[in-house]
């Protein structure tokens, strides 16, 4: 089945996810590859949303951390301070899924600034709930897109710090942190030059470089569903 | 005890110029009719208080009644940035924009501890981030077990205006759905201001909702539909339509006065 490369990045990245894994989720591209794995192989999964839905089961998309659709169907609701003190302090999350704007060789992500913090080129977001998602989930699934704005040698703004067991999928393939960022696979079509020029750095690659499985019919199906609905 | 007000009454008495200002809820009950009061009266100077700016910031900072911004996540959820925040910290229109900015682990521990009369809350967060140098918080060390942490000092605003769903004649508040922030807000302000959908007989027992006291709260308004385009369960749906359009309005100054001009300066109704 046809595919883009969007598409491609989103099912690699769910399918980072395990079932009955505890999952703090991100808006965006991450909520969109969480649902897909709750929908595929992970019907068991629980995402929380930091707006402190615990358990949320969308039936579509939210296009924020609070519509009331994740309220609805979550297990329990709690404030702001009790998801963050209690649930990610106290050491109940297994995976954060984080997006940003970029991203340095160790995994450190920008989603604040680009240029001078007081003179920025570009102001972005802030931080948000990332950095100790980041830093007390047990394990961190990083998406984002791979191009030389984003793959940068220079991080403008450690947002968030890299995590020791973090996964970065990218709409050219999958890096993992060991140390630093090493390309393991790169998705179909997808050559090893155009993963190198869409690094600000030199990329480290696996000995044993593979390449990802291309989505399923099932997979492209649910996914387009989701986006649909 | 609450005072069960009007809305351009209760901003009238509680918002001062160069006051501080925290109007929460996180997406939901996010109270637009009283941030838009606030543009009606003027004020000025204003150090606006907000984990998520939001439209109702973007609109508040536009206008002019911000000259500082305490926040740890500004952007217009799923769509992308809040144009006239950027406007302002980037080329300081219509006037500069101090920030300070935090995670949101941090500001909701900063609440809570203006609402537990703390000078400061102890969390795992900012370490080794560029954030830590660069906003108001500090090391810590654990008197008991050494470990090192991070304190961040209260928030204490003058003023704190939440959105709920409704409230009863005396004034106690009953909300439900996302509770956020919300609770923390009222009890950390020097005053507050809980603006409502509707003012009801009884306030019948709800799941998962929570009810602040009458007493606790400064002034309680009706506002209905005061929460659009955010929303207020059970009463209305969160407008997405309206803040992805809000991507065009806020990013060219002149279509953003006219909107403003438009909907809320010669308009004392909700929205839409």
């Amino acid at each position: 089945m046809e595919h883009d490369a969007d598409e491609m990045m989103t099912v690699a990245a769910a399918r980072e996810l395990r079932d009955g894994e505890v999952c703090f989720v991100g808006i965006g591209l991450p909520s969109t590859a969480a649902n897909l794995a709750r929908g595929m192989h992970a019907p068991e999964v629980v995402l929380i949303y930091e707006s402190g839905t615990i358990g949320s089961k969308p039936t579509r998309l939210p296009l924020s951390i609070g519509d009331g659709d994740l309220a609805e169907t979550a297990d329990s609701v709690v404030s702001v301070p009790e998801i963050f003190n209690y649930w990610l302090q106290g050491g109940r999350i297994d995976v954060g899924f984080l997006g940003a704007a970029q991203i340095d060789r160790h995994g450190n992500l920008n989603s604040t600034v680009i240029g001078a913090y007081d003179e920025p080129k570009v102001r972005l977001p802030g931080a948000g709930g990332a950095p100790e998602i980041a830093a007390q989930a047990r394990r961190v699934i990083t998406i984002i897109r791979q191009s030389p704005r984003s793959f940068v040698s220079e991080i403008g703004f450690k947002s968030s710090l890299g995590a020791a067991d973090q996964v970065v999928i990218t709409d050219l393939g999958v890096l993992r942190r060991d140390g630093e960022l090493t390309l393991e696979k790169l998705h179909p079509g997808v050559t090893l030059e155009q993963a190198r020029e869409a690094t600000g750095w030199d990329l480290r690659v696996a000995d044993d470089l593979s390449e990802t499985e291309p989505p399923t019919a099932e997979e492209l199906r649910l996914l387009r569903e989701l986006k649909a609905a | 005890m609450a005072d069960v007000t009007t809305l351009p009454e209760a901003i009238r008495a509680l918002v001062r110029d160069g006051d501080s200002v925290a109007l929460e809820g996180f997406t939901h009950l996010i109270p637009f009719a009283a941030g838009h009061e606030i543009v009606r009266q003027g004020r000025r100077d204003l150090e606006l208080i907000r984990m998520t700016p939001d439209l109702i910031y973007d609109q508040l900072i536009g206008m002019g009644c911000a000259r500082r911004l305490v926040f740890s996540w500004g952007g217009n959820p799923g769509v992308g940035s809040l144009h006239r925040l950027r406007d302002a910290v980037e080329n300081g229109w219509p006037g500069p924009l101090e920030l300070e900015e935090h995670s949101h682990a941090g500001m909701a521990n900063r609440y809570a501890a203006g609402a537990s009369n703390l000078p400061f809350a102890v969390l795992r967060g900012y370490r080794g981030t560029d954030l830590e140098p660069r906003t108001n918080v500090a090391p810590i060390t654990c008197p008991f077990t050494g470990e090192e942490l991070t304190a961040v000092p209260a928030l204490r605003p003058d003023v704190g205006i939440v959105h709920a769903q409704r409230a009863d004649r005396e004034g106690n508040v009953q909300l439900w759905g996302i509770v956020g922030i919300q609770k923390e807000v009222v009890l950390a302000a020097e005053r507050s201001l809980v603006t409502v959908e509707e003012i009801v007989d009884d306030l019948e027992p709800r799941p998962g909702a929570i009810v602040i006291p009458k007493w606790a709260i400064t002034a309680v308004a009706e506002a209905p539909r005061g929460a659009h385009p955010s929303y207020a369960h059970s009463y209305y749906d969160r407008d997405n339509d309206f803040y992805k359009a809000w991507d065009a309005i806020a990013r060219d100054r002149d279509a953003f006065k006219a909107w403003m001009e438009e909907h809320v300066l010669w308009s004392t109704t909700p929205t839409r």
